[in-house]
């Protein structure tokens, strides 16, 4: 059994939660020790959603250490660069490719990173770097709430846990008429990483 | 029975709670109430439970100290969740002192396996020893989960309602008072006897350098920083179980407190002479993690410099903060838009109340203040609305208005409230106004819900715990009925109504109530018709994004609306923004 680390961070709204619940719960069924803790603070309002979400064999602390986390799961890209302290050297960035100014970038007062500033922040601690491109994927499947399924698929392919515990529960979580497009939704995400991680050259 | 007033991280108990068909569970007006339901259960021999955040404390206060003094028939459990490092509150207070105050024991859980083992021990404690018990819970263990075994059929020990008189024990007048005085000061040496063998209470021994002594979240981040360390995890904060403690720090050589906020159990055990390092370590202020709690520990020599790289090393740019926000579509946006206009532009009379001359260009450009409370429309302090000027605790705008206006301020006053928030404390402050003849105008900001703490029912929306139909109180009625004459019932998105509104009833010399209505998008989930900007005819003023709407940006020199995000023409403020007519309803 390995353990994981996995900081989730997005925007109120994206369904971080969601997909941090129903990877603890996978997990839970797999055998491990899983703790987690959500910052929601005022979400619901558009504001920054982080999920900390730890797995292992026993695990004390529901919050991962700055420079500790395997995973870093960006539902956006400014929030994927936002906590990219918290990646360990090496770890694993999946960053879906969707910008969301916030408010001070909308009236003028700040400025929206760029691709190569995210990535530039990503690469002083690791180079495993993905920029997924979700939310195009999910509008192309016709419901763009599917975008945390598909970051947990891609995210699946880098974990030891067996497809099947993804799909069960998938299946036991989503509503009857909303399950066919989160099951491709997942499968999409994992081909898309298998796809990747044969095509890197790093 | 349960009873609850949300507030954050406190909420989802009720939220829960109400799942479970066979228990009577309600939101309270506020959390005085709440207790007061669940002391009255309690006094008919049923169990009970009343849930609130660490400021609902502060309201219930009262009924606690009281709960305290009589004591209980059925258990009666008061969680309580503080909030360290104010993730959504306006203060950051540790509840453990309430109940060393209040001579009430505490169980604190490290996870949420100890939350669920120790409800039950909860209310035996507060039945065996006719007592209040405060169950205090944080932020990271009520907003954290954790793997927990659910016992198969949980036991419930029912027994029938039933109310036996004892004016000795539950009617409080002095006489009757003074004799529980020292039954309260015994219970808790008991309660201190008792909890020596606690069996949740537990000491890990190990590296015997140092002996750690920590509850609550705290625990695991000791647990995660500290390997090899000797613990004593504590769950009874409150009375301190002193021999185990003497006993602990008799098999370490160093003792060690890792605590949040105060340090609660640092004092305590420094009054029996047992030298700790505590704040030394752990800071005084503000929420502790892992990664503070080892750096600290490095700093004053407890752990090594680990051959970690330096860790904390910032990586990140100055990437711009994303603050929450009014929503798209918000029913509190236009009222705030008008506020901030009026704030601003508003020329208020040369002449003060006293009558004496005092001009100058200052006093003339201060214009209206808004004292305000707490609840999503708190959110237009922010920029770019920049539309309120004080906030402090649930219902005080009122009063904080018309005490103002009678110290004397020159300025026209209005204050900013909730529905949930008027009936939970605002409601008393207005006949204090009407009383005292105020000539304050009170703005409701009526959206149908408890927004803020994630939509719950309250009084004014007729809608129970359980989400079924219940009574609605009418706030309008209810203003009406206190004794206030002039009371304005508007539409949220009408912003012309809404400015004439303000500025007439801000001149009257009586007081007034203006009830904004309109539903909260997120609960209503419904859209308009789109919005779209005509370019060709914008003249780029702007003015349109002073609205402060996540839906509307700034595309270079262009401005747009996000169609996925506008709830179009339910809201419609830009357009009503906007005087060059440049946005408008796309038809068809
Ligand atoms: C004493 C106390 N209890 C609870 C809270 C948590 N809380 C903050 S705002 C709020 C209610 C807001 O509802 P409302 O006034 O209707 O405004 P809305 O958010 O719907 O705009 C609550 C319950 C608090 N801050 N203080």
């Amino acid at each position: 059994m390995i353990k994981a680390d996995l900081l989730m961070a997005g925007v109120g709204g994206q369904g971080v939660i969601l997909a941090s619940d129903a990877l603890a719960e996978i997990a839970v069924k797999a055998g491990y020790d899983v703790k987690k803790s959500d910052s929601l603070g005022m979400s619901q309002r558009g504001g920054s959603v982080v999920s900390h979400l730890r797995m292992g064999e026993q695990v004390f602390s529901p919050m991962i250490k700055r420079g500790d986390a395997d995973f870093l799961l960006g539902f956006e890209r400014l929030e994927g660069a936002r906590w990219a302290a918290y990646l360990r050297r090496d770890g694993v960035a999946i960053v879906n490719n969707l910008a969301i100014p916030p408010l001070s970038v909308v009236g003028g007062a700040s400025k929206y990173p760029s691709v190569g500033e995210v990535e530039e922040t990503l690469r002083r601690r690791t180079n495993q770097i993905y920029f997924v491109p979700g939310t195009e994927i999910a509008a192309e499947l016709g419901n763009p709430q599917v975008l945390n399924v598909l970051l947990i698929g891609f995210l699946s392919v880098f974990l030891e846990i067996d497809e099947g515990s993804y799909v069960d529960d998938l299946s036991q979580r989503v509503p009857q008429k909303f399950l066919q497009v989160n099951l491709k939704a997942f499968a999409r995400g994992r081909e898309e990483a298998l796809h990747r991680k044969e095509t890197r050259h790093d | 029975m349960a009873a609850a007033y949300p507030g954050t991280p406190s909420t989802e108990i009720m939220e829960n709670l109400a799942r479970f068909p066979g228990i009577y569970v309600e939101w309270s007006t506020n959390e005085k109430v709440a207790l007061e339901v669940a002391m009255g259960a309690s006094y008919g021999g049923v169990r009970a439970l009343a849930a609130m955040k660490h400021v609902g404390l502060n309201v219930a206060a009262d009924p606690f100290f009281a709960a305290s003094v009589t004591g209980v028939r059925g258990g009666l459990v008061l969680v309580c969740c503080d909030d360290p490092g104010m993730h959504s509150s306006q203060n950051e207070q540790d509840n453990r002192h309430y109940a060393r105050f209040a001579k009430v024991p505490i169980l604190e859980p490290t996870d949420s396996q100890e939350a669920y083992s120790l409800m039950e021990w909860a209310f035996g404690i507060s039945e065996e020893f006719d007592t209040p018990v405060l169950f205090r819970s944080t932020t990271r263990i009520s907003h954290c989960k954790t793997v927990a075994e659910i016992a198969e059929s949980p036991e419930i020990k029912r027994r029938p309602p039933k109310f036996v008189r004892d004016p000795h024990k539950f009617v409080m007048v002095p006489s009757n008072a003074r004799p529980r005085h020292p039954l309260m000061e015994e219970r808790i040496q008991k309660l201190a006897a008792y909890f020596e063998a606690f069996p949740l209470n537990e000491m890990i021994l190990r590296d015997r350098s140092i002996g750690i002594i920590s509850a609550g979240a705290s625990y695991q981040y000791a647990r995660e920083v500290f390997r090899n360390a000797s613990f004593l995890k504590l769950i009874t904060t409150y009375p301190i179980p002193e021999n185990l403690i003497r006993e602990f720090a008799s098999k370490v050589e160093r003792v060690v407190v890792v605590e949040e906020l105060d340090p609660f159990l640092e004092d305590i055990f420094k009054a029996m002479g047992i030298g700790v390092t505590g704040k030394q370590l752990v800071p005084i202020i503000g929420e502790l993690n892992p990664e503070i709690l080892e750096e600290r520990a490095i700093a004053i020599g407890l752990l090594p410099h680990a051959g970690r790289p330096p860790a904390t090393q910032r990586v990140e740019h100055d990437f711009p903060p994303r603050p929450p926000l009014l929503c798209p579509g918000c029913p509190h946006a236009a009222t705030s838009y008008a506020l901030k206009r009026l704030g601003f532009y508003h020329v208020v009379p040369q002449d003060d109340m006293s009558g004496q001359k005092r001009g100058g260009i200052q006093q003339q450009r201060q214009g209206i203040i808004a004292t305000s409370d707490i609840g999503c429309y708190t959110l237009a302090v922010y920029p770019p609305l920049l539309a309120l000027d004080t906030c402090a605790c649930m219902g005080a705008s009122i009063g904080q208005a018309h005490g103002l206006e009678k110290a004397g301020v020159a300025n026209r006053i209005v204050s900013v409230i909730g529905d949930s928030t008027f009936i939970h404390s605002g409601i008393t402050s207005l006949v204090d106004v009407v009383y005292n003849e105020g000539r304050g105008t009170v703005i409701i900001l009526d959206n149908n819900t408890t927004a803020m703490t994630g939509h719950q029912g309250h009084p004014g929306t007729g809608i129970s715990a359980r989400g079924e139909r219940a009574r609605r109180v009418v706030i309008e009625d209810l203003c009406r009925g206190v004794g206030v004459r002039d009371v304005n019932v508007i539409d949220a998105f009408d912003l012309p109504v809404i400015e004439a509104t303000i500025r007439r009833c801000v001149e009257t010399d009586e007081p007034s109530v203006i009830v904004v209505r309109g539903d909260c998008p997120l609960r209503v989930r419904e859209k308009g018709k789109p919005l779209v900007v005509h370019l060709e005819e914008c003249d780029r003023c702007f003015n349109c994004l002073r609205v402060g709407c996540p839906a509307i940006s700034r595309d270079d020199d262009d401005v747009k609306i996000d169609p996925l995000l506008c709830m179009g023409d339910r809201c419609s403020l830009c357009l009503q923004a906007c005087h060059c007519q440049a946005i408008r309803v796309r038809e068809g």
